[in-house]
């Protein structure tokens, strides 16, 4: 199986950015994808670091993707989505507006906000040219399996949300800016002192979301590992790990091990409890009753 | 007709009343999962949606059949089903939202009018020109997430009319694109057609205070003696940094009458009425109220002020997404 990196979430300064995919560059991982997913008005901060990045990806075999916008409404929002398609880079379409800039034949991939819960969608995406498929984190092991093999067939791989906090929502409204009193088009940029988003604690003070400007996540982190054997006999092809602001190198190391059977799921639990006690961690879209569940030894909430 | 008032109907009684009521056209779905309202005991078995129909042509009323999930993997049948159930009804036209069905519609259904639901969140004219050459849709129906002055852009870019919201819940996420309910309670509504499902809320008093719960979660915490607003998860009471508060949306719903003359000149088509899920004298009561808007500026008079405020159930109103603050 393959590892793939997905775009960062979040807000980082370009330096932050930029060091992400020095080191993933010199990272056991084989895929990488990355540009601005959720917030157009992140991207002119650290968009000149992108030609390196990917230069220096390419250069260390790792296969390269583009992301697009997850919700395009503004005209410089449009043009940015469209200018994705004059790169030459493959782009991975989180939105369907992104697929209708490329031309008819265009190779693509399909990112996890777009809705592919079921063959029909997978095989029309597949006649338009996608290559390969990230499912979005809410679908059950069963729907995954069935896509999987609607994939095989037709030669698209298909990637599973493996790692780090779920995108739940996005919207026209930007979260960061409302709590600080400000619209998004002031927003001053709130989100950048979050690199992992912001702890939304419920009334009991139990921390269970996190905001991201106009995306919500969920404050635990989606952890497969304790599903890799399920996904593999499923014929998923890729495990997507999304980048957190520490530790994002070991992970990726921890996960290849894994994947190599050097070592089991526990271990890799253990290691993240060990560099973070809090870390809470579940797998419940794929395998419980809910989002939130785990199926591991408790975690601390 | 200027615009058309397109209402909600969860049952065919609800429906009877709003076209006698004055709807130009009536939406509902079948009793099932294939729809983004399915609540135990609302929504059309098959004899009822084709009587429904038939009532509604007779006087003058159109039906439009939502089937607006997206499709369980392995089980895509229900929802073609549904796609050819709701043909043979006679129904006017279907709302979707999934790729997969839509071009499952467009191949076996052709001459079935199609509507891109709000589900679908198509926010931009490139991304509904889109929807339109690859699957012929004719409508769509607008994410809540744009101002009037997007909605007029989007109009004078795409000949897809246009159908908006104007009254009843308001989803502060892009619709069809947020997991919250089912991250917490396992229902989804782009899988089941649920979102903060009732089965999954608690309510717990200690000493006078009353907590609402979603799935074990504390999201309001009021007074007992005070009106509880329903435990919908984007509208709770969270806390983030030294904050607190309705962090995503306050309880309000969605009121856009004042509007009303400006969405038509942007050139919106149609006006929609959240609430397939209300009683039939909601429903009654607010397609007169927006009729007679309507008929109001078709005829050059001066819009009815305030007329559903009442009818908001205790909440605050807002005009959402349309005026751009709200950003």
């Amino acid at each position: 199986m393959q590892l793939t990196v997905g775009p960062n979430q979040f807000f980082w300064p370009a330096q932050r950015w930029a060091a992400l995919y020095t080191d993933l560059a010199s990272a056991p991982v084989d895929r990488v994808v990355l540009g601005e997913l959720v917030c157009s008005k992140r991207l002119p901060f650290y968009q000149d670091q992108i030609p390196q990045a990917i230069a220096s990806l390419t250069e260390a075999g790792k296969q390269v993707a583009l992301t697009s916008l997850a919700l395009v409404t503004l005209k410089r929002e449009r043009k940015q989505t469209a200018d994705l398609a004059a790169t030459g880079v493959e782009v991975e379409i989180n939105d369907l507006t992104g697929l209708s800039y490329l031309p008819e034949g265009t190779a693509f991939s399909v990112g996890p906000l777009v809705n592919v819960y079921n063959e029909g969608t997978l095989v029309w995406l597949a006649s338009r040219g996608a290559n390969r498929i990230c499912l979005p984190p809410e679908l059950p092991l069963a729907s995954v399996a069935t896509l999987a093999k609607t994939g095989a067939d037709l030669g698209v791989a298909i990637e599973v949300w493996g790692h780090g906090r779920q995108p739940l929502a996005i919207s026209g409204r930007c979260y960061h800016a409302r709590l600080h009193g400000r619209t998004k088009d002031n927003c001053q940029f709130a989100c950048e002192d979050d690199p992992d988003g912001l702890a939304v604690r419920t009334l009991d003070d139990q921390p269970f979301l996190a905001m991201n400007g106009v995306q919500t996540l969920s404050h635990s982190y989606a952890c497969s590992v304790h599903q890799i054997d399920a996904l593999r006999e499923s014929g998923v092809s890729a495990i997507r790990l999304s980048p957190q602001s520490s530790g994002f190198i070991d992970l990726c190391h921890l996960y290849r091990q894994l994947l190599d059977n050097e070592c089991d799921g526990q271990h890799v639990v253990d290691a993240l409890v060990k560099s973070d006690e809090n870390i809470q961690l579940s797998d419940g879209f794929l395998t419980g009753d809910r989002g939130v569940d785990w199926s591991g030894e408790p975690s601390p909430t | 007709m200027v615009m058309e008032i397109v209402c909600p109907a969860g049952t065919p009684a609800a429906l009877r009343a709003a076209v006698k009521a004055g709807a130009h056209t009536v939406y509902c779905g079948f009793n099932d999962e294939t729809n983004a309202r399915n609540f135990p005991g609302l929504n059309f078995d098959r004899a009822e949606m084709r009587e429904g129909v038939a009532f509604a042509h007779t006087h003058g009323a159109k039906v439009l059949v939502a089937i607006n999930t997206f499709p369980r993997a392995g089980d895509e049948v229900i929802w073609h089903r549904a796609v050819c159930d709701a043909g043979a009804s006679g129904a006017d036209a279907i709302i979707l939202a999934d790729p997969g069905l839509l071009d499952y519609a467009a191949r076996n259904h052709s001459g079935l009018r199609r509507h891109l639901s709000v589900q679908a969140a198509a926010a931009n004219a490139d991304a509904i020109n889109f929807y339109a050459e690859s699957f012929g849709i004719k409508r769509v129906v607008l994410p809540r997430v744009l101002s009037v002055s997007e909605i007029a852009e989007i109009n004078a870019e795409t000949r897809v009319e246009t159908e908006v919201f104007v009254f009843g819940g308001l989803c502060v996420m892009a619709e069809g694109r947020c997991s919250l309910s089912s991250y917490v309670t396992g229902k989804s509504p782009n899988m089941n057609g649920i979102c903060s499902p009732a089965s999954h809320v608690e309510y717990h008093e200690t000493d006078g205070v009353l907590d609402a719960r979603l799935g074990g979660y504390t999201i309001h915490r009021i007074a007992k003696d005070a009106s509880a607003p329903y435990p919908t998860l984007c509208k709770g009471c969270f806390g983030a940094g030294d904050k607190s508060g309705h962090l995503f949306e306050d309880p309000v719903s969605l009121n856009a009458e004042q509007l009303i003359p400006q969405l038509l000149k942007a050139g919106v088509t149609a006006l929609k009425i959240e609430g397939r899920q209300r009683s039939r004298s909601y429903v009654v009561q607010v397609v007169r109220n927006f009729r007679a808007a309507v008929d109001a500026l078709e005829n050059g008079k001066p819009m009815p002020k305030g007329m559903l405020a009442n009818l908001s159930e205790g909440q605050a109103m807002t005009t959402g997404a349309y005026k751009k603050t709200w950003r």
